[in-house]
């Protein structure tokens, strides 16, 4: 059983204060997020990620479609006792501490009385925030407070979270924190769907993507299924400070470095090019593929996205 | 159901009194009981009568500054700052959300009274040296405060279902103001014809009408409060805040939460 | 997203039923607390108090006094009290917050100065708030005339009458008929033509639907009055030539030539007792009238009907 089936989710929004102008937040969406992966949600600012997630939790109601939570109705607020969520940029009752405040979640979730002081001290833990009793929320700093913020995510052990943005506001240090965290939580069987628009951070952790602009889905799959989806590029390395035009002819990007020159080209025009170095007498140093990142992918589609719109508009 | 109304409810009312805007409040009221001591002291047959008119009033605004200004800050920030989403986000049901704020926020607010009225009672001991029967009459008039303060309450989350902050806060006051000339309101409705007096008898109904439950000036002349008016007036403020909530609860049912 | 349907309809219905039912309180409520509203208002009688404690919004809180006393005097009235002790204090407090609402003026004028149950019973009251209004507002007219009335009508005082109306002859503007007033004043004082007059100025001069009801019943009384003085001196004369009282209305009628059967102006036929009296065959109507009423008649508690 899928652990979300989004079913043509809609969202249009009426702007504008006297006649009133449809803004379309996000077009019919229709995904499918299985159980136990890691799924990432990506698009630029403003892409409809965050509508997307809003309309899960049934914070905004959709114009259109509907969607399955772990095989419940997603209006169903039972279920709302299996899942978790971090929004982006969360703020969290100023004059409560942690104790308090993750208390309080975990008695709304309806965590067992004898359970709850357990479950939040090893919570903290887990986030790494272990030496907080006692101080007040308004005193942490902005890691800190995204620390608790995933902390009432997963407090009370669900079985899908949802995370907008759970990097945002860590450093380096933190930023890998969490992404053990989100390999933890796979490894205990959980869902987890994250929306970013830090594709090294997708790259790293999912199984499955989906990307998202203008309110329209762009692409969803494995990674490495769509990255082949893009023509690949060769990196040849020679030796000889010398770039000759036919390569260049090519489209070869050329880079001096040393008395080495690299050079990466489209994977179609590998013979072409050994050709033209064993023409030119270079010596071949080294041949190899160039995988396609995530961002290459990304932005391809993106820029495809825009001409397409750009013909029809 | 109930035990999530009362974990709100307990978390409204912690959150609240850690505000030290709060103390600020009280320790004003508590100055005005002191300095009553002073201005009765213009002549002695009006002393107690100054202590308990100035007193309770002050118990009474600052009271309904406290309802609506940490009462709006409370429930329109939190959906303003997106506290909600991550309480929404657990199996909380929006109306209990609504409920539960308000009976913290009415928690507060007894509380709140009882300590601003240790303050005049105090002043009262002061000046009289001694408590007669009579100062049993202070506490139904206590009682008619709470009962007003749970209407703008119950008016403080209506508004802040649906409006900022601010509007929420303008809105209050206004209708706390309206509702203490209601009566003038009904009068005028009395003395009209036609579509006007239509409206103001149906505005008049509609707005809160605190005239009844001021019986400042007539318990510190130690005049009777009959049994019947302390259950009607009981009465209306369950039922008026009954409606407000109501009101609330369907406002913030429906609406997309920015 | 049949929750939120179910949610809103209960909550809907609860906002029904709560409506009906605080609105039934305060209904009820009334009951309850008839007129301890206006003791409460007035427990701050001073006016100088109150204006410095209106912080500036001296207007509003005036018209809020000014729509108490007309509530005050107009539900009192309507019930049959006989006292209205707050009426004073009512107009002091609003004209004090607001010298110029000249509407409060005109209003202590018919209303402060008669005897209970047609007022207040307070003339000299009255008679200080309408001065103190002449200082306020020393060119409107009106007020000079309000204060000669109550001289006339209430204090049965000629000569001040007469200096009221001769003041107010000099404002820019006045009416002509203050310095006709002023002149009747010597010579016809007490006479109906005069109090006729006068009740029409009243009648005429205000806007407030109390005020001529009231100046209505007056010109009534007034004519019912000559009517039935006019009509006992023609029994007097039928006696004097025939020995006796006439023994029907319609004898006199015949009689004397009159046109047709004289009738009340309220179009009820004037009685003739067997002893020779006129008589009101309505006497509850004419609460002003001095003559014509039965013997042993009292007046009801509940009067002033609203006729047109």
């Amino acid at each position: 059983m899928p652990a979300i089936e989004i079913l043509g989710l809609e969202k249009i929004y009426q702007v504008g204060f006297w006649r009133k102008r449809p803004k379309v937040a996000l077009r019919p969406l229709n995904l499918t997020v299985e159980d136990g992966e890691i799924f990432g949600f990506l698009g630029p600012n403003g892409a409809g990620k965050t509508t997307t997630l809003k309309l899960l939790m049934g914070l905004i109601f959709p114009t259109a479609g509907s969607a399955r939570i772990l095989g419940h109705d997603w209006s169903d607020p039972e279920v709302k006792a299996q899942i978790g969520f971090l929004p982006e940029q969360p703020y969290f009752y100023d004059h409560l501490t942690a104790h308090e405040l993750l208390n309080y979640y975990a008695q709304l979730s309806g965590v067992p009385a004898k359970e709850r002081s357990q479950r939040v001290h090893a919570t903290l833990q887990k986030v790494g925030l272990p030496d907080v009793k006692g101080v007040q929320l308004r005193k942490f700093s902005k890691g800190m407070l995204q620390r608790i913020g995933i902390a009432q995510a997963i407090l009370h052990d669900p079985k899908l979270v949802f995370f907008d943005e759970p990097m945002s506001g860590l450093d380096p240090m933190g930023r890998r924190e969490v992404r053990d965290l989100m390999e933890q939580l796979k490894k205990e069987g959980k869902t987890v769907f994250f929306s970013t628009h830090i594709l090294s951070d997708a790259e790293a952790l999912c199984d499955r993507v989906a990307i998202i602009h203008k309110g329209e889905l762009r692409g969803v799959g494995a990674i490495e299924d769509l990255t082949s989806s893009v023509e690949g590029k060769v990196e040849l390395i020679w030796q000889g400070a010398h770039m000759p035009a036919s390569l260049k002819a090519l489209g070869a990007e050329c880079h001096l470095s040393g008395d080495m020159v690299r050079a990466v080209i489209d994977e179609s025009k590998q013979d072409a090019a050994i050709d033209a170095l064993r023409r030119e007498h270079l010596h071949l140093i080294s041949l190899t593929p160039v995988r396609t990142s995530l961002e290459t992918y990304f932005l391809e589609k993106l820029r495809r996205a825009e001409t397409t719109a750009g013909r029809t508009s | 159901m109930t035990s999530r109304i009362a974990h709100i409810a307990s978390n409204t009312f912690r959150e609240a009194v850690r505000d030290r805007v709060l103390y600020n409040l009280i320790g004003f009221a508590l100055l005005l009981s002191a300095a009553a001591i002073f201005v009765g002291q213009i002549s002695i047959e009006i002393e107690k009568l100054v202590v308990i008119n100035l007193g309770l009033t002050a118990v009474s605004l600052f009271g309904i500054v406290i309802a609506i200004f940490i009462g709006i800050g409370l429930v329109s920030k939190e959906i303003e700052k997106r506290t909600l989403y991550t309480v929404l986000s657990r199996p909380v049901r929006r109306w209990e959300f609504i409920i539960g704020k308000f009976f913290g926020l009415t928690g507060t607010l007894v509380v709140n009274t009882f300590f601003m009225a240790i303050g005049v009672f105090g002043a009262l001991f002061y000046v009289s040296h001694k408590f007669v029967r009579a100062d049993a009459l202070i506490f139904v008039a206590l009682y008619f405060i709470i009962l007003e303060f749970v209407i703008i309450c119950s008016l403080s989350l209506l508004f802040s279902s649906f409006s900022t902050p601010l509007l929420s806060a303008v809105f209050a006051f206004s209708l706390f103001l309206i509702g203490s000339f209601a009566e003038d309101l009904r009068g005028f409705a009395a003395v009209t014809h036609g579509f006007t007096r239509w409206l103001a008898t149906g505005a008049a109904y509609l707005l809160p009408n605190f005239s009844a439950f001021n019986i400042v000036s007539s318990i510190a002349h130690e005049q009777p409060v009959s049994p019947q008016l302390i259950l009607h007036n009981s009465l209306y403020a369950l039922f008026y805040a009954a409606m407000a909530l109501s009101g609330a609860v369907i406002i913030f049912e429906y609406r997309n939460l920015k | 997203m049949k929750q939120r349907r179910q949610v809103a309809i209960v909550a809907g219905a609860c906002l029904i039923v709560s409506l009906a039912a605080s609105a039934l309180l305060l209904h009820h409520l009334d009951q309850i607390r008839p007129q301890t509203t206006l003791e409460d208002v007035l427990y701050l009688n001073s006016p100088k108090i109150l204006k410095r404690l209106s912080l500036g919004y001296n207007g509003l809180l005036a018209d809020i006094y000014w729509t108490r006393a007309v509530q005050y005097f107009g539900f009192r009235h309507h019930s049959g009290e006989v006292s209205y002790n707050l009426l004073a204090p009512l107009l002091e407090i609003t004209t004090g917050l607001d010298p110029h609402l000249t509407a409060a003026y005109h209003f202590g004028a018919s209303f402060l100065a008669p005897r209970p149950p047609d007022g207040a019973g307070q003339p000299e009251r009255a008679i200080q708030l309408m001065e103190y209004g002449i200082q306020n507002n020393p060119d409107d007219w009106k007020l000079y005339y309000d204060l000669g009335f109550i001289y006339y009508m209430n204090l049965k005082d000629y000569s001040k009458a007469a200096d009221a109306f001769a003041r107010g002859a000099k404002v820019p503007n006045a009416h002509p008929f203050l310095r006709l007033l002023a002149a009747q004043m010597a010579e016809h004082a007490g006479e109906y033509e005069t109090a006729r007059m006068m009740w029409t100025a009243t009648y005429q001069n205000s806007q407030d639907r109390q005020i001529r009801q009231n100046a209505i019943e007056h010109l009534r009384g007034l004519r019912a009055d000559e009517d039935i003085t006019e009509l006992q001196k023609l029994v007097t004369r039928f006696g004097e030539r025939t020995g006796r009282p006439p023994s029907s209305m319609s004898e006199l009628v015949t009689a004397d030539g009159l046109g047709g059967m004289p009738a009340d102006p309220l179009g009820h036929p004037y009685k003739l007792t067997p002893e020779g009296r006129i008589e009101l065959s309505d006497p509850d109507y004419f609460p002003f009238a001095t003559k014509g009423f039965p013997p042993g008649y009292k007046p009801p508690q509940k009067f002033h009907y609203d006729q047109p």
